[in-house]
């Protein structure tokens, strides 16, 4: 078993529950303990650094003050959620530049008898601790139930990859990390360009329309090449696609209907474990379809009522995937920024 | 110099003091106005200015127009910008900075955003942790109230697959917590 410091961040207790409640099982098996770092803050996600910028940094550094100290100087710390990630390694990047940054933090912990000295601790993505530390061959071993058929589209986001500030990923832009680890489940791996695209971040909450469109161009873009189920590794990313889908479709006059969940909830799949144990079932728009492709089963709701607000099911023809004609109309291509802007 | 009179000398040093809050190495006037940050930008059509254009209005020292803006607010910290950008200028560094400016100042026009922003942060500084149905019913309520009927099928869709706490949850270190974001304020403003 190898020790890391766990960091969950805010969303793993309430929108991304699917998210811790399948990579506790998922890591255990894969020889990774994870020890809570006791009484963490939030990471004030990108709505702090636009208030106050030194608080905001104290604010991250609570967490690796905290980390430090429970350490020993011995373990790592890991996040699952990639605002949480970005946010702990751009702070620990900047203070270890000692241009006075560390001064002015070290100063405010201070104030709570805190301290932190950068660059002792090393920060990891849950993602790229699995693929670099624990390796693919570890993975491989326990899959009993590959993913064999299943079309999945490897959905990175924008802050796992950016802005790399612990300089652990092979590409900021497209990354290959998590086609990695879905091929190694067996899962057939769409070629997806847009796949550290934004998933609006905040901005279903200050400018929906933004938000609707961004959505809207990822979940095509799946739609076009015939994904089943898009693979996201950041509790935000998957909020944004899965409970704005609905009201996307309503805005926009879609129909979209691409399933969304975390990368471990698919690797307990394949490792075997029961869907119930992986958070299946709290997806708005179920991936029920989707897992029966590899045999397997949403669990049920006891309460039977619960379609009424739930997205329609795909159609029973068709694979709910495939849209009429493929003249790629509506095909977004896999340019950066707004295709229809162009705007410098 | 009369031809530049409505210009105070605060405007002048807009660049400076911009530079100077986001951090010695913002890198902020070396921009070369080459366009790859709003090129890149999946927000920019919704932005008021690109980033190469608000950064360029920043040189001319045009604050007012800077300071309300809607960009940096509809910046989603992407950093597709700051990976291509071949002066490697910490361009979601200077939205925060401009944030955190407009937000003092008072200076933005829309207060949807900023809003947002200053709910999360008291909902961090009373509990410690953010609490995402608190967090939603104040804001969706005061800013988008007719959004709701379209929104409440999520809402309860979160709450019955229990992905919504009806509770927050508090940090045991609170005080400690605030006595840091206490004194981080007052370096801040140092
Ligand atoms: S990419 Fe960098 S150098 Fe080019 S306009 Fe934008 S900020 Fe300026
Ligand atoms: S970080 Fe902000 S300004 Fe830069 S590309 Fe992303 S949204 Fe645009």
């Amino acid at each position: 078993m190898s020790k890391y410091l766990y960091y969950p961040g805010c969303s793993m207790e309430g929108s991304g529950k699917a998210y811790h409640n399948s990579l506790m099982p998922v890591c255990e098996k894969i020889g990774l303990e994870l020890q809570e770092i006791d009484d963490w803050n939030c990471c004030g996600a990108t709505e702090y650094l636009g208030i106050n910028k030194i608080p905001a940094y104290a604010l991250i550094g609570r967490n690796l003050a905290l980390a430090e100290a429970q350490s020993n100087g011995a373990q790592d710390i890991v996040a699952p959620c990639s605002a949480c990630y970005l946010n702990l390694t751009k702070i620990d990047s900047y203070m270890a530049k000692k241009n006075g940054v560390d001064e002015l933090i070290n100063d405010a912990l201070s104030a709570g008898g805190l301290s932190y000295e950068p660059g002792q601790l090393g920060i990891h993505h849950l993602l790229d601790l699995i693929v670099y530390e624990i390796g693919l061959d570890t993975v491989k071993e326990k899959v009993v139930r590959p993913l064999t058929g299943l079309r999945v589209a490897p959905y990175i986001g924008c802050m796992a990859p950016r802005y790399d500030y612990a300089k652990r990923w092979s590409d900021s832009e497209h990354p290959l990390e998590l086609d990695w680890l879905l091929g190694a489940l067996g899962a057939e791996v769409v070629d997806y360009p847009l796949k550290t695209h934004c998933c609006g971040g905040h901005m279903p909450q200050i400018g929906p329309d933004t938000a609707y469109e961004l959505i809207h161009r990822l979940v095509d873009y799946a739609e076009e090449v015939k994904t089943d189920i898009m693979v996201a590794v950041c509790p935000m990313c998957q909020m944004n696609i899965d409970a704005y889908q609905n009201e996307t479709n309503q805005h926009l006059g879609t129909k979209h209907k691409m399933p969304i969940v975390f990368f471990t909830q698919l690797m307990g799949l394949a490792f075997g474990m029961r869907e119930r144990d992986l958070g299946f079932g709290s997806e708005l728009v179920s991936a029920k379809e989707a897992i029966q492709k590899i045999g397997s089963e949403v669990p049920k709701k006891k309460r039977k009522k619960k379609d009424k607000f739930a997205l329609p099911m795909p159609h029973p023809l068709g694979n709910g995937i495939l849209k009429n004609g493929t003249n790629g109309k509506e095909l977004i291509l896999p340019t950066e920024g707004r295709a229809r802007g162009g705007r410098a | 110099m009369s031809h530049l009179a409505p210009q105070t000398e605060k405007n002048f040093k807009l660049m400076e003091q911009v530079a100077q809050k986001t951090g010695s190495d913002s890198k902020l006037e070396t921009c070369i106005q080459c366009g790859t940050c709003g090129g890149s930008c999946p927000s920019a059509m919704d932005m008021e200015h690109t980033p190469r254009k608000l950064f360029a209005l920043l040189r001319a020292g045009e604050r007012e127009e800077v300071l309300s803006s809607n960009t940096p607010w509809v910046c989603v910290s992407c950093y597709f910008c700051a990976v291509r950008c071949p002066q490697e200028i910490k361009i979601p560094d200077v939205m925060y900075t401009l944030k955190s400016m407009a937000v003092a100042e008072g200076a933005y026009r829309d207060s949807t955003a900023s809003d947002f922003s200053r709910t999360f942060v008291s909902m961090v500084e009373n509990y410690g942790r953010s609490y995402e149905l608190g967090l939603a019913t104040r804001h969706y309520l005061r800013h988008f109230p007719l959004r709701l009927p379209s929104m409440a099928p999520m809402g309860i869709g979160l709450l019955s697959k229990k992905r919504l706490n009806l509770k927050p949850k508090k940090i045991q270190g609170i005080k400690q917590l605030n006595a840091i974001l206490d004194r981080a304020k007052e370096l801040e403003a140092a």
